[in-house]
């Protein structure tokens, strides 16, 4: 169970890209692959947790699935697997050890509102 | 009032600090010549005793040495010592994964001499330490016969950035019913080409071979040494 410690990483990385643009978060999205190691329920689980009393608290967080991408050598050509438990192409079941897509733990975009000038943080 | 919310396209790799950090810690190692295995495995399937097996046999040919991560004791290296290879131990608390900043404070302070060898044996667990890349060479992932074939299926992220597989307690294999193809079937299915050995720490079974594999692929990397 790392997802605490990853969904912290997410919120300091925000909170830092919202110090520097002056701008409020409201959502961050992530592009996560099946085989980052990191689980999609556990981490949205751990995201509340990690953003309590930060900056960045009630943001939310919008996990977008990536399909796992391989390459099939016989084939020559990318193709997606419906499994982590079978690299085998799904089109001529060669074997298919080189992952192009599925390692991803990324922050792609954040839904940000700027500041008003006028009313900095912190005033009524 | 605020201005309406707005998409701002970014970038960014959530585990770029420890990526950069492991990347730093890969080309320290080159530079020294020190080929770093990491061993992965669940709790409890001879992770210490086969680190122990291997420190023992390859030292009268080569440097060695050890950093462990255990949760709480430092059991495990009190156990490696016996190897007499010099050993660290990584106290890592409730964390349940070694990244590359534990590693690189590990060694800070440390000097086990000239190296060919640093084995990283990580904390016992299939699932955490997959995500945190830690500057070796080689990863290793061990299970032992008693753990079921259809582990690599149960865990396939970790076993996917894995380079060799090691069986352990072959000893016990008939005691358990061990089916051999299928583990190895297994394997394949979530790592096509990866090469795996069937070793016993105990009685030493099938550990000429897989060392053979481990001093092929130091002289390898060796050779590619910068001069």
């Amino acid at each position: 169970m790392h997802e605490l410690s990853i969904a912290m990483s997410i919120v300091d990385m925000a909170t830092e890209e919202a110090e520097r643009r002056n701008a409020i978060i409201e959502a961050v999205h992530l592009e996560l692959g099946p085989l980052s190691g990191v689980v999609a329920d556990a981490l949205e689980f751990s995201w509340q947790i990690a953003c309590s009393g930060t900056p960045i608290e009630g943001a939310r967080l919008i996990i977008q699935q990536v399909p796992l991408q391989v390459f099939c050598p016989a084939c020559n050509a990318p193709k997606t697997l419906a499994s982590m438990q079978w690299f085998y192409c799904p089109d001529c079941g060669g074997p298919t050890a080189e992952v192009l897509h599925g390692k991803e733990l990324n922050i792609v975009a954040l839904e940000i509102r700027d500041e008003c000038p006028t009313a900095p943080a912190g005033s009524p | 009032m605020s201005a309406q919310p707005r998409l701002l396209e970014v970038r960014k790799n959530v585990l770029k600090q420890n990526d950069v950090l492991a990347r730093s810690l890969r080309e320290r190692f080159r530079a020294q010549g020190t080929f770093v295995v990491s061993l992965v495995s669940s709790p409890g399937a001879g992770k210490t005793a086969f680190l122990e097996k291997t420190l023992t046999l390859l030292r009268p040919n080569y440097r060695v040495a050890a950093l462990v991560g255990d949760l709480a004791t430092e059991n495990d290296a009190v156990r490696l010592a016996r190897s007499q290879a010099p050993v660290k131990q990584i106290v890592t608390g409730t964390i349940c994964h070694l990244d590359a900043a534990m590693v690189d404070h590990a060694l800070t302070g440390w000097d086990p001499g000239d190296l060919d060898f640093l084995f990283i044996e990580n904390v016992g667990n299939l699932v955490c330490p997959s995500s945190y890349d830690l500057g070796e060479s080689l990863r290793l992932v061990l299970l032992s016969v008693t753990e079921g074939e259809d582990k690599p299926l149960k865990y396939p992220t970790i076993f996917n950035s894995a380079d060799v597989a090691v069986i352990s307690k072959v000893d016990l294999a008939a005691a358990v019913d061990f089916d051999e193809p299928a583990m190895t079937a297994n394997i394949q299915a979530v790592r096509p080409g990866m090469p795996h050995f069937l070793v016993s720490a105990k009685t030493g079974s099938g550990m000429q071979p897989y060392l053979a594999f481990l001093t092929a692929r130091f002289a390898e990397f060796s050779r590619k040494q910068p001069v």
